[in-house]
């Protein structure tokens, strides 16, 4: 049967506005942002039952992506809302460090979050799911129009995202055996892969791995450090009641460490290593090693570290978290019973590595659309990264850009001093990626601007415009922002004077006595006091809520540094600022060399800043750029 | 391939041709002309008769042959040429440069035709903006052009030369390097709370800030103090009642006759300033009208100006007259310059010592304390070399300034950057000793990255860029 070219039409039943392939959190975010902003849309997955599936460790969150989690629920997306309502253990992680740098983790339920998030797109207007393989997009005059499945079905759609994570040729390998699969249990996409190298995408293969799944049973938890949630949690979502007990029963992680006779396992079988053995050609993450990688690499380091999580309340399978590995069977079985409270484990799955294709993200438009094919958006894994917030941030601006797509309206595209969901993206599509791109804070220059508190404060009004955040979630927001700059105001203006009575509650709090007036502003500047002194000082009824309270006394007591933050940016945007036209000819102009014009030209920056960014382009061609932007009149 | 033809793949066809008159203005010896751009050889082919006709122009070699007007073909002047071939140029760009007769008519002539040719004329500085650009030197090496422009004297000219070099580049590249390894580490701490690394010790961070960061900063801000001095000098005023020979001081100084010297009282009716190299440090030497009460309304107006530079001085010469007896002038004099200047650096200059007869030293240390004190003769040239040597130790408190001077002087520009990159420095290591979150002390340490990067032009802007090169004359 040959569709080149021309495509058949269906019944209307066949006819979507957009088009996401695959169910994994990319996907789940697209899917749900386009259906929401009113497109019809369909999920096209190749097992139903896995939309929504942790594929690798049953957590969300942490170091920055808890930061990503709290801007996709800023802008209307499922993911916070999904994890609050599923988690078994929340944890906010680094709050020795400041404030920015907090960030929230939270075991999840595994079955519960996916079952839950399946539900979620199932009762979604708009939204349908298919079980079926696409094997190619069909296009017509370079763009989207529909795509064509293994069953020879075509459907006709405008838009398509694909958010395939491993599936693109994935390849399994647990020791020296390998098999294509696009996860444990499911088949990969060999045929859509194929189409994307045929119609001339740049792609790379990368590898990720994942531990083995322990039977409870048999671990001796009695020896070992336990690990406790928060109490009271705090949750992901801004509209989830931070005074409500957590939906599920809370669970401890237990800690454990490997050791010597550990490490002498792994070098011992180190030639029956995929990885060592040069078996698997992907690129793997430096910042998320394999346990074998980890003992050769840093052959000093007497142990690692490994937390064992639980998987969910009705299910005796815990991740051991740390030990991700591809060696073969007995020797999992035999490395793992080398350490101490799993002296007599038994695997219920065994660990293993997956080698699958990505597409060089520099084909990639800051809207996520592809520069080569008009309709069509990458998110998640096909795009270089890893991670489940990562893939959903995308997902979610893919999504919201498929519609914006089709409607020929602007896209929308965060910047680095908005959103860390700005400078993951903007990272990928300027600077391209070699290895699974993991977000980190030290990616963003402006962190003390990018926290998790405040990403409500950054991204809601966006989401409400675009229709993602419904009109009493964003009345709630309203509320709150006013509450602060009412908060604010009253401790700015709030005067207090020095007197006996105040100086010796001073004195309770271990304070300097006032020697003259102060606004309460100026007193919460002091290290030792906090927002909740001032009330009982000035000795009058300060009323907010903990989210108010919270970045009221942020902004007051590092207001210096959040200053000189703005400044930071302040030079920033003088570059980001200006546009570079679409369409501009970077070859023939004064100034540039041409491995600057050929940088430029792969990329095509949007703007001075983004182009500053790109390896390779120096000063002095930003300079020129600017000189001839003068004099076309276009800065 | 002929000159006229001749097109390189760095040389862009769509960048106009710039031409300017390179040498100073005024009459000189010769006088060049120099076109930088896709234009120049053309235009020097539509100029220029080789002595001996020949159809190509080997790359930069000088040519002897006659410029002359293409319209009537009548010759203008006997030239050298050249023509440099892109990229090896100063600009990076094909250049053309026309050495003619250093009349100011022949080069403005030249120039006219080269810009009836299609080239327009530079803008200050435009020359060493396009080597910028085009990426042959960075902005510390394109600030260096400048120095070497400006140096007044041999030291000056070192440091020029060492930042031309990229110096300064190094230097801070070397700052940079160790700022990011704390940086690294403070980022690992932050990034990967969970994973066991070792705990972060602020103090040895902050140590190592001090000692690799701010002790640098400081080192190359000191550097920018003494450079200030190598570029600008000092401002040396002579002071002295009238005619105790300061003029003929500063012309002693100067070697050559410059300043009305008569013996009438109040000759010298405004100030006058003068360059001398003292060991390398330029010395800007101010004469003054002298300093007394008088109604005479034009004198006043110098007067007037001498206390206004007395208030700019880095150093009084107050000049005595050694053939007569100290005088209540003298006295009132030196109570005045201390009232206004108290610590101001001064020298005591005993002049007229070829004629003064029965001296007594003794007076002047009981008029003027411990005051230093010099005897020389402006008429005779006696004593002028312990003068120069006193002024130099009173500025530098130290008796030479060649090597090991200053390796490294960072003009003011990068001074204002240091100094932030120091301020910025110094509240980092206030936050590590207070124990601050370290994304809070990161603020600082991007900051101080910023300023630095300022400084070797990697976050350039506009601003920043026509600031530097209008300070460019023109050709250069």
């Amino acid at each position: 049967m040959v569709f080149c070219g021309t495509i058949t039409m269906q019944s209307n039943d066949d006819e979507y506005d957009v088009l996401v392939i695959g169910g994994g959190h990319a996907g789940c975010e697209a899917a749900l942002a386009a259906a929401r902003m009113g497109c019809r849309t369909l999920v096209a997955v190749i097992n139903v039952d896995t939309i929504g599936a942790m594929s690798c460790n049953p957590a969300i969150g942490g170091l920055a992506k808890g930061h990503l989690v709290k801007e996709i629920d800023a802008l209307g997306g499922e993911m916070a809302k999904n994890i609050d309502a599923t988690a078994i253990q929340f944890r906010r992680l680094n709050t020795s460090k400041g404030p920015a740098v907090w960030s929230s983790r939270a075991q999840a339920d595994r079955l519960l979050y996916r079952l839950r998030m399946k539900s979620v797109l199932e009762g979604q207007q708009n939204l349908e799911i298919r079980q079926t393989v696409v094997d190619r997009i069909l296009l017509e005059n370079g763009r989207v129009a529909g795509v064509l499945t293994s069953l020879a079905e075509t459907i006709r759609v405008k838009a398509v995202v694909i958010a395939t994570g491993t599936f693109l040729n994935g390849l399994i390998h647990i020791g020296l055996t390998n098999f294509p699969a696009g996860r444990m249990g499911d088949p990969p996409s060999t045929k859509l892969a194929q189409w994307l190298r045929e119609t001339g995408f740049a792609m790379g293969r990368m590898k990720t791995g994942t531990p083995a799944r322990l039977d409870g049973r048999t671990i001796d938890f009695a020896a070992l450090d336990t690990q406790h949630g928060d109490r009271p949690p705090h949750y992901f979502s801004f509209a989830s009641d931070q005074g409500l007990a957590p939906a599920q029963p809370q669970l401890p992680c237990h800690i454990t460490y490997t050791n010597a006779r550990t490490h002498e396992i792994i070098k011992e079988n180190i030639d029956r290593s995929p990885m060592f053995t040069g078996v698997i050609e992907g690129i793997g993450a430096r910042y998320c090693p394999s346990i074998e990688d980890k003992v050769m690499r840093f052959a000093d380091k007497e142990r690692h570290q490994i937390f064992l999580e639980p998987e969910g309340t009705n299910t005796v399978e815990i991740y051991p978290n740390g030990v991700s590995t591809s060696l073969p069977l007995d020797v999992q079985v035999a490395m793992l019973r080398s350490i101490r409270g799993l002296e007599r484990v038994c695997l219920v799955r065994p660990g293993y590595a997956i080698e699958y294709d990505y597409v060089d993200p520099l084909e990639l438009l800051p809207s996520l659309e592809t520069k080569r094919v008009g309709g069509l958006f990458f998110a998640g894994q096909i795009n270089g990264t890893s991670g489940y917030e990562e893939a959903a941030a995308q997902g979610l601006i893919a999504g919201i850009n498929a519609v914006k797509c089709l409607r020929q309206e602007e896209t929308v595209v965060l910047d680095r001093s908005q959103a860390y969901t700005g400078v993951l993206i903007d990272d990928l599509v300027t600077l391209g990626t070699r290895e699974p791109y993991r977000l980190f804070t030290s990616r963003a220059e402006y962190r003390l601007l990018l926290r998790e508190d405040n990403a409500d404060l950054r991204l809601r009004d966006i989401g409400y415009r675009l229709g993602l955040v419904e009109p009493g979630a964003y009345a709630a927001f309203q509320e709150k922002r006013t509450a602060i700059e009412q908060l604010l105001q009253q401790l700015e203006k709030t005067v207090l004077k020095p007197n006996a009575a105040v100086n010796d509650r001073l004195a309770a709090l271990a304070a300097t006595p006032m020697q003259q007036p102060l606004t309460l502003a100026e007193l919460l500047r002091r290290p030792e006091i906090t927002l909740a002194d001032l009330g009982p000082l000035a000795g009058i009824d300060l009323h907010y809520s903990p989210a108010v309270g919270h970045e009221v006394q942020l902004r007051i007591k590092y207001q210096g540094y959040i200053d000189r933050q703005n400044e930071q940016v302040a030079r920033f945007k003088r570059l980001e600022g200006a546009d570079l036209p679409a369409a501009m000819e970077y070859k023939g102009l004064a100034g540039l060399s041409n491995e600057v014009v050929e940088k430029l030209s792969r990329v095509r920056p949007r703007t001075l800043g983004q182009a500053s960014r790109i390896s390779g382009v120096t000063p002095a061609a930003i300079s020129a750029l600017q000189i001839h932007l003068k004099k076309a009149n276009l800065l | 391939m002929s000159a006229a033809t001749h097109h390189t793949a760095t040389t862009d066809p769509g960048e106009d041709t710039i031409a300017a008159i390179a040498t100073p203005p005024g009459a000189g010896g010769i006088g060049i002309v120099r076109i930088s751009g896709p234009l120049a050889a053309a235009i020097l082919t539509r100029l220029f008769r080789p002595r001996h006709p020949r159809k190509t122009l080997a790359s930069h070699r000088l040519y002897y042959g006659w410029i002359a007007d293409p319209s009537s073909g009548l010759p203008l002047d006997e030239v050298l040429a050249v023509h440099m071939h892109a990229p090896h140029t100063y600009t990076r760009e094909d250049v053309v440069e026309i050495h003619c007769h250093g009349s100011y008519l022949v080069l403005q002539k030249i120039l006219g035709l080269v810009l009836a040719e299609g080239a327009r004329p530079a803008q200050a500085g435009e020359f060493t903006k396009r080597a910028f650009l085009n990426g042959r030197i960075d902005l510390t090496r394109a600030e260096a052009v400048l120095e070497l422009l400006e140096a007044r004297t041999t030291a000056a000219l070192h440091l020029a030369t060492a930042q031309l070099q990229g110096r300064l580049f190094q230097e801070v590249s070397e700052i940079r390097a160790a700022l990011l390894t704390v940086r690294a580490i403070l980022e690992v701490a932050i990034d990967f709370p969970e994973d066991d690394v070792e705990i972060l010790d602020a103090t040895a961070l902050r140590e190592k800030l001090a000692s690799e960061v701010r002790v640098p900063l400081a080192g190359l801000l000191a550097g920018a103090d003494r450079g200030k001095i190598l570029r600008q000098g000092v401002a040396a005023v002579i002071l002295g009642r009238p005619n105790v020979g300061k003029s003929s001081l500063l012309n002693t100084l100067l070697r050559e006759e410059r300043a009305l010297v008569t013996p009438v009282p109040g000759t010298t009716r405004d100030t006058i300033e003068e360059y001398i190299d003292i060991k390398g440090m330029p010395v800007r030497i101010v004469d003054t009208a002298g300093i007394r009460e008088t109604r005479e309304t034009v004198e006043e107006m110098g007067i007037k100006r001498a206390r206004a530079k007395l208030a700019e001085a880095d150093l009084v010469l107050l000049l005595l007259d050694a053939s007569e007896p100290l005088t209540a002038e003298d006295r009132q004099l030196y109570a005045s310059i201390r009232e206004q200047n108290p610590a101001t650096p001064l020298l005591l200059v005993l002049n007229k010592m070829d004629i003064a007869a029965g001296l007594d030293i003794t007076s002047y240390a009981s008029a003027f304390g411990a005051e230093k004190l010099v005897c020389i003769s402006a008429r005779s040239g006696e004593g002028i070399d312990t003068l120069e040597d006193a002024i130099f130790e009173l500025v530098t408190g130290r008796s030479d300034l060649q090597e090991p001077a200053v390796a490294c002087a960072p003009n003011l520009r990068h001074q204002a950057a240091l100094g932030k990159a120091l301020t910025a420095c110094l509240q980092a290591e206030e936050g590590f000793l207070h124990g601050l979150p370290a994304d809070l002390v990161a603020v600082d340490l991007q900051a101080i990255l910023d300023h630095l990067a300022d400084i070797i032009g990697e976050t350039t802007t506009d601003d920043i860029l026509d600031l530097i090169f209008s300070q460019f004359c023109i050709g250069k």
